[in-house]
């Protein structure tokens, strides 16, 4: 299996990215610049978390204009796999890949910690190694993560069963308390209406060992790569 | 030329920054202020050219680049 990571200027979490994706493939994906205007042979595309462009404009607004970002839209709308975690959720909102947009955190704070997160609907290839209604725990670390669509939107959302991820109490109950941004029926990660793409803002790239606090991570990329292979 | 954009997030939308700035109009006393909603100005210096054209032209920046219309609303006014 080969993959291919984005890199903007002022992605930050490229890397660790990289490393989970390593881990899990058991060879390095391939690392593709903003400006690249092709993308090698890949089966599945990861848009990583950061700051592209220091969030000008909008955040991901910028790269979501770049070069790279065109191939992205066209290999995801013929049906190639595509993660987008964190900023890369925004650039794929942005893009219009998915829907809706990330609006600044209700609270106006960067919020940085663990949440739990009720696995909502099911799409085997990228969450198949979990039970439905399992809460699982990634990592937040953003600003702009507050989750918007209008209402028709978020019905649409819900009844096509394309809601991904939402922030619960550990107990698994939907709370205004357990949602850290403010985001519309604590979304925290959708897929687009083919199944294909998936845009979150929690990180499973930061929870893949035990020395990190956690191995969700790890069992969720295990599972994608195995899923594609 | 020259053209000036104006960017708001759309009604129903929430506006923390909004919100945070009126707090602290409050805060200082201005006890009229119920509400405030912020959000940005783009000013465009463009090349001499037809007045609609140009407009035309703002319009299409504002639809690819400078506004999200999931979320913002934006208007242009062309300054001479």
């Amino acid at each position: 299996m080969k993959a291919a990571v984005i890199v903007f200027p002022a992605s930050n979490c490229d890397r660790d990215l990289k490393v989970a994706l390593t881990l899990s493939m058991g060879r390095e994906p391939d690392m593709v610049w903003h400006g690249d205007s092709e993308l090698p042979d890949t089966d599945l595309i990861a848009i990583p978390g950061g700051f592209s462009y220091g969030d000008y404009l909008r955040a991901g607004a910028m790269a979501a204009n770049s070069p790279i970002m065109r191939e992205v839209v066209k290999k995801a709308e013929s049906g190639t796999p595509v993660i987008a975690i964190c900023n890369g959720f925004q650039i794929a909102t942005e893009t219009g890949m998915l829907p809706g947009a990330l609006l600044r955190n209700a609270g106006q704070k960067f919020v940085c910690r663990d949440v739990d997160l009720l696995v909502t609907s099911q799409n085997e290839r990228f969450v198949g190694c979990f039970e439905q209604g399992e809460v699982i725990r990634f990592p937040v670390a953003h600003h702009d993560g507050n989750f918007y669509a209008d209402d028709d939107k978020l019905n649409e959302l819900e009844s096509e069963g394309q809601v991904a991820f939402r922030y619960v109490t550990p107990e698994g109950e939907q709370t205004a308390a357990a949602n850290p941004n403010g985001s519309r029926n604590n979304i925290a990660g959708i897929y687009n209406k083919a199944g294909n793409v998936l845009g979150l803002m929690p990180h499973p790239e930061r929870l893949i060992s035990d020395e990190l606090g956690g191995t969700d991570g790890k069992r969720f990329f295990d599972h994608l790569v195995s899923s594609i292979v | 030329m020259k053209a000036r954009v104006y960017i708001s997030l759309k009604n129903g939308v929430l506006d923390p920054q909004g919100k945070a700035i009126s707090h602290s109009l409050q805060g200082l006393g201005f006890k009229n202020v119920l509400d405030v909603r912020q959000g940005k100005t783009i000013d465009l210096d463009l090349a001499d050219m037809d007045r609609d054209a140009a407009e035309a032209e703002v319009e299409r920046m504002c639809q690819q680049l400078l506004a999200n219309t999931v979320i913002e609303n934006y208007s242009i006014e062309m300054l001479d």
